[in-house]
């Protein structure tokens, strides 16, 4: 390698030069600020998860806590499980999703493909305005509307209501985009086919978005399962199982963990993180719901 | 099949700008049509006027006749998804439908149209297919999504799928401006091989494709910056490349342009 001939030589001087010491002082910076950041980021998180996990893990174990409600258990008692509250969370967020889901996805088609002038304006205005709207305040508004103007009593279908308030705007907006993100070439395809529009949205836009628009509504579920303001305001508490949503008490997860909050005895601490572990389960797996049906229905290349 | 177009002082709007200004044109029928000019002088806009495309852009409007064998398609009665199920399109990028395979491409304009048959699906399946010379590459594989073929295999999966449905008239916008010169051949070819049964009517910019594949040509130029695009002369191509009727056309066509 010291005897270098004249062939080994680079026949011009090298034409770019070494990275200089200040640029690799900043590299070096931002990646300790950026590494940092991260960090942060998920300190909190981590922290969150092992605290649950650790304080609730041992309520999971008993095979009753999946298959058993509250009804005739001493608040000291380690017996029972929260069969009741999981099903009061499912059917709760599953009938808001019925209501929310074709309601947000027609009119998030009617805002692109259709909607021009003031009418799509002030729909989309209004979404906007519902999406800020505080879960209480949407809470509050049912109770009004629901049971003081029209005379109901308090349910999981009111609770389903207030849910539809706050998916609503989410749905709209996810799937707004999703649909923006549909080329309008294939559109125009589909007319120099002469498929007519709304054959064309229904076979051609929707199946092409479907895989983000499953995604949006999986997460917009996933958030409103959590949502507590409307079960504080609108049902009552209930030790036991309870499959009508139209009529009596119904407990989800967030609201037993809110009644257990009164029982200071060990069995009452650990069903909270017990229950707490279990919701996050839940929407976790909606959440991997919808990754697995998003790869399902992927468009695909190969 | 093959029907004429006319076209009888056609102007053309995006919203309150005039792009197009009063062409009057006679596109003959089992001919090759093509449209050549500067960029931005309208051919797109006056090919996407021929089968209703054009209204599909928010604010687009139309003032003329476009008569196919004489009959108006801007007549109020008119069903513009009747038009465009007379009058193909194939486009200047390839865009086959992402969610289908290579066989519901093809025959989407059937199916679409609430064509059941199996057989029937199978048949035009093949027939386009080989119509588009592109049924040897692709029959082991019809099951497969559309948007894993090469650009030029795409393109011909396009054009499959517009002959699938048997228009009347093939409008083609610049098909071969995305391939290679191999799949642009097999493109050519294929143009002539169609035209035995179709009035196709295609953009270029290449003088050379023009002059190949083409009966007639079309040229559009602009009269001026902002100003709208117009026809300037329509002829035989042999007389448009060998002795243009106006000198605007032979400065284009000899490279000698602005
Ligand atoms: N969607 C649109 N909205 C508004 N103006 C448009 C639209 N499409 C085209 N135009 C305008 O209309 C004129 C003609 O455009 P057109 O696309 O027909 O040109 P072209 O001859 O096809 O050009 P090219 O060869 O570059 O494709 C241009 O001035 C263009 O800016
Ligand atoms: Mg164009």
């Amino acid at each position: 390698m010291t005897t270098t001939t004249s062939l080994d030589r680079p026949a011009a001087p090298q034409p770019f030069q070494r990275v200089s010491g200040a640029r690799k002082l900043k590299d070096w910076v931002a990646t300790i600020l950026v590494g940092l950041a991260f960090v942060v980021a998920v300190i909190p998180l981590v922290w969150l998860l092992v605290t649950v996990i650790t304080s609730g893990y041992r309520a999971l174990m008993s095979s009753a806590w999946w298959t058993h409600s509250l009804k005739g258990v001493l608040p000291e008692e380690f017996a029972g499980g929260v069969y009741h509250a999981i099903i009061g969370s499912l059917l709760q967020s599953l009938v808001c999703a019925v209501i929310a889901v074709p309601v947000g996805v027609l009119a998030a088609i009617y805002l692109v493909e259709y909607g021009r002038g003031r009418v799509a304006r002030m729909t989309t205005f209004m979404v906007d305005i519902l999406s800020g709207v505080p879960s209480i305040v949407a809470a509050l508004f049912i109770f009004a509307l629901w049971i003081g103007t029209l005379g109901f009593q308090q349910s999981g279908f009111a609770v389903s209501l207030a849910l539809v308030l706050l998916m609503l705007p989410v749905v709209v907006r996810s799937t707004e985009e999703m649909l923006r993100l549909v080329p309008q070439e294939l559109r125009e395809a589909a007319y120099a086919l002469g498929v007519p529009k709304w054959k064309t949205i229904v076979r051609i836009v929707l199946p092409t978005a479907m895989s983000g628009i499953v995604t949006g509504v999986m997460l917009a579920l996933a958030r409103v399962m959590g949502e507590t303001a409307p079960v504080l305001v609108l049902v009552g508490y209930s030790r036991s199982m309870n499959f009508n949503i139209f009529n009596g008490n119904m407990t989800s997860l967030p609201l037993l963990i809110y009644s257990e909050l009164n029982n200071p005895t060990p069995a009452g601490q650990l069903r909270i993180w017990g229950a707490a572990l279990t919701l996050i389960i839940l929407v976790m797996s909606f959440n991997l719901v919808a990754v697995a049906l998003s790869r399902f229905s992927a468009i695909k290349t190969k | 099949m093959a029907k004429r177009i006319d076209i009888k002082g056609l102007n053309l709007y995006y919203g309150r700008f005039h792009a197009v200004d009063n062409v009057t044109l006679s596109i003959p029928p089992r001919n090759v049509t093509a449209f050549i000019g500067p960029s931005g002088c309208g051919k797109s806009t006056v090919l996407r006027s021929l089968n209703r495309m054009h209204e599909v852009i928010p604010g687009a409007t139309v003032d003329g006749k476009v008569l196919l064998d004489g009959e108006d398609i801007y007549d109020a009665g008119v069903d513009p998804v009747e038009v465009r199920r007379t009058i193909g399109m194939v486009f200047q990028r390839p865009n086959p439908f992402p969610t289908m395979s290579i066989r519901d491409n093809v025959v989407a304009g059937l199916k679409l149209a609430g064509v059941r048959s199996k057989s029937r699906l199978e048949e035009v399946c093949e027939r386009s297919l080989r119509g588009a010379n592109l049924w040897e590459e692709v029959k082991d594989r019809l099951d497969r999504p559309g948007g894993g073929l090469s650009g030029g295999q795409q393109q011909r999966l396009c054009i499959a799928r517009a002959i699938a449905v048997q228009p009347d008239v093939l409008l083609m916008d610049e098909p071969c401006s995305a391939l290679d010169p191999i799949s642009t051949l097999a493109i050519e070819d294929l143009i002539t091989e169609l035209k035995k049964d179709y009035t196709i009517v295609i953009v270029t910019h290449n003088m050379q494709q023009a002059a190949r594949v083409s009966d007639m040509t079309a040229f559009f130029n602009l009269s001026g910056v902002g100003r709208p695009g117009q026809l300037v002369e329509a002829d035989d191509t042999e007389k448009i490349f060998s002795n243009p009727g106006k000198k605007e056309t032979e400065d284009y066509i000899s490279g000698r342009f602005g």
